[in-house]
């Protein structure tokens, strides 16, 4: 046992006390908790641990390191914006959901070991779910059902291999993977269904649109980022992952440009930005994850204030296509202003957040040698500043005007989107303080003279080509197909086999044994004995070709078996050849 | 009840005008230093060309955006596709 409590029991604590509180104090303690957080986390040495013992493993609920400190600090900075801009929520349930979940989030990160790290896994995955559900829409439903399912996948292959990994090295351990097993590969197959790597990635565009206006700001920076820091724990240096990472970072700008909904656009940037992290970790050089952990920390903050932005937008107008949308910067200033902060740091534009980190994961990459891998990374930066950086606030914000005049929102969220926005612009011109809590020392320079003027003629070539090719991307009233197209068509085709085949046999097994069946013994069992005769009879006559007095003999059986009158000669002759049957089967025997 | 602030800026054709040529000065001074400066190269020295990165920039949204029109025929589908 140690002197420091573990981040996450407070966000535990803090979820079990919500319900007992009225609305007011409610609203201050989802405030105080990251506070505190903070402060504990501020106050952790890289190299404590706290151990316990569980399932006959020595476990270990909190490892502390640079790494890990890292993604703490993020998540509870990140987790206070969050809980300000959501303090307009009158019930309890969204808040209660939060903060298991961020907490969850945290225990994640904070994990020594693979047990402690697949419980916290699935209490994520089951909490982000209630942010979904809370939308109750039709909708919402079932996009929740689809991601439940989806966690629940992932969470069984990381289980899978976390098994296998225990069975095949003894050890609960979780740091480098360095071989290539079944184990270690179900293990990284876990990690990147929640990095939302495709083909597994549609959940993400699926559900995260699909979750209240509150919700779908806290679960952006939660689930990816923890997956990221999985994979720079757990991956440094797998080279599938440059693959995979240059995939994603491609994969979503495609996506997000067919899009016509604001926050699958954000959705989609998500995947596009996780995979310059993704690539960071395969990179695995200590610049790379430098990079990529100082990529995630800039982007947790400058995706929370995009999508607080959106948010805003559809609290107050209650519209989230951008074909409904335009024109809002008339009555929604400060919200557009805030957005296009957002979306300029995105883009990693020169003086915003961005800027200072992408670069980094990209110049470890150079320094390297990857070529490609260098190539995809700056295509996907121009494509980042077309999709997200234009594009959203564009269409948003200018573009044709729909004749929406909602007011600014709420004070709070502004005030939220306030402090994001002077996060990004201050990690943007004074990266340092981020550059310290970097894992490893950071020998980079963001602002050197010929970058980043190369860096803004990217950019605005990028704008330029934007502006030229509007025509092309006019907004249609249109979804995309992506791969859960398989689950979502496939399970309904699934769904119709078997209600073909099943039902089939159902009613096949109604017909015959529900209703011809009884009927048939009932009418036999009306009188056995009769029925019996009978038959006996009509076998008989077919095999010696008797054929007339067929129907009176059967009135005579009738007529016997209604009184019971059988001839006694014959029923003492079938017992005297039953028991001289059975005597005879007794002596051979 | 307080009358809502409409900024209307940006319907005017004249400051869209003033916006498109202040972009197109804008792009001009970025690629003017090229030109006299020395750049350091990663990979091979066409890197260091005079408005490479532009071009660069250019080039690679047109290709993003005529590739993702050409997948949108292939992908889009009425809303109500899953309903």
């Amino acid at each position: 046992m140690t002197d420091f409590l573990p981040p996450f029991l407070l966000f535990f604590a803090g979820a079990l006390l919500l319900p007992l509180l009225p609305r007011a104090a409610r609203n201050i303690l989802i405030l105080l908790v990251p506070a505190l957080a903070f402060v504990l986390i501020a106050f952790m040495e890289p190299g404590q641990s706290w151990n316990y013992r569980m399932f006959g493993f020595d476990l270990t609920l909190l490892r502390v390191d640079k790494l890990s400190k890292v993604f703490g600090y993020v998540y509870v900075i990140n987790a206070f914006c969050c809980f300000l801009f959501a303090q307009h929520l009158k019930k309890a349930d969204e808040h209660f959901a939060a903060l298991v979940y961020i907490g969850a989030s945290l225990g994640a990160v904070f994990a020594g070991d693979l047990i402690s790290l697949y419980l916290f896994w699935e209490v994520m995955a089951v909490f982000s779910t209630f942010l979904i559900l809370a939308r109750r829409t039709e909708r919402s439903r079932s996009s929740a059902y689809r991601y439940i399912l989806m966690h629940l996948f992932g969470g069984l292959v990381l289980l899978a291999g976390i098994l296998l990994q225990i069975h095949d090295t003894g050890s609960v351990a979780f740091d480098g993977f360095a071989v290539q097993t079944p184990a270690t590969w179900l293990i990284l197959i876990g990690f990147l269904v929640n990095a939302a790597a495709p083909p597994f990635s549609a959940w993400l565009s699926d559900a995260y649109p699909e979750a209240t206006v509150t919700g779908g700001v806290i679960m952006t920076a939660y689930t990816t980022k923890t997956a990221v820091y999985t994979l720079l724990r757990g991956f440094p240096g797998w080279e599938i992952l440059m693959v995979v990472g240059c995939v994603m970072a491609i994969y979503g700008i495609i996506y997000a440009i067919l899009e016509n909904d604001m926050r699958r656009i954000l959705a989609y940037s998500i995947i596009n930005q996780v995979g310059f992290m993704v690539c960071g970790a395969g990179i695995g050089t200590a610049m790379a994850i430098n990079g990529a952990a100082a990529h995630a920390f800039c982007h947790i903050l400058y995706k929370a204030l995009l999508w607080m932005s959106a948010g805003a937008v559809l609290y107050m107008t209650g519209k989230s296509k951008c074909t409904d949308l335009g024109g809002l910067y008339k009555t929604m200033p400060w919200t557009m202003a805030f957005g296009t902060v957002g979306a300029l740091a995105i883009s990693s534009f020169p003086a915003f957040s961005g800027y200072t980190s992408k670069p980094m994961i990209m110049a470890a990459g150079v320094s390297e040698g990857f070529f490609w891998v260098w190539l995809i990374l700056e295509i996907a930066s121009a494509g980042v500043f077309l999709h997200a950086g234009i594009k959203f606030p564009y269409f948003v914000f200018f573009a044709k005007d729909n004749g929406l005049r909602p007011g600014e929102p709420p004070k709070h969220m502004l005030a939220a989107m306030a402090v994001l926005a002077f996060l990004c612009i201050f990690l943007g011109v004074y990266p340092q303080p981020l550059y310290d809590i970097l894992p490893y020392g950071v020998d980079f320079q963001a602002y050197k003279l010929d970058s980043t003027l190369n860096q803004l003629q990217l950019l605005m070539f990028s704008a330029l080509a934007f502006f030229l090719l509007l025509p092309m991307l006019k907004r249609t009233q249109t979804i995309s197909l992506d791969s859960d197209f398989l689950y979502r068509l496939g399970g309904r085709q699934l769904f119709r086999v078997c209600r073909w085949a099943f039902d089939g046999l159902n009613e096949h097994a109604n017909r015959l044994f529900a209703q011809q069946l009884p009927g048939l013994l009932a009418r036999f069992f009306a009188n056995p004995g009769g029925n019996i005769q009978k038959h006996c009879m009509r076998l008989w006559d077919e095999a010696s070709g008797i054929s007339d007095g067929q129907a009176q003999r059967e009135k005579k059986i009738e007529r016997r078996s209604r009184s019971g009158a059988h001839p006694t000669g014959v029923g003492v002759l079938l017992a005297v050849m039953l028991l001289v049957i059975v005597s005879l089967l007794l002596s051979f025997k | 009840m307080k009358e809502k602030k409409v900024h209307d800026w940006f319907d005017h054709p004249q400051n869209i005008r003033k916006l498109r040529i202040g972009f197109y000065i804008v792009l001009l001074l970025l690629v003017l230093p090229d030109f006299f400066l020395h750049k350091h190269t990663y990979f091979s020295a066409v890197e260091g060309w005079p408005g490479f990165f532009a071009l660069f920039g250019f080039i690679s949204c047109v290709v993003i955006i005529i590739v993702s029109k050409l997948l949108g025929y292939l992908l889009k589908r009425k809303e109500d596709y899953y309903d």
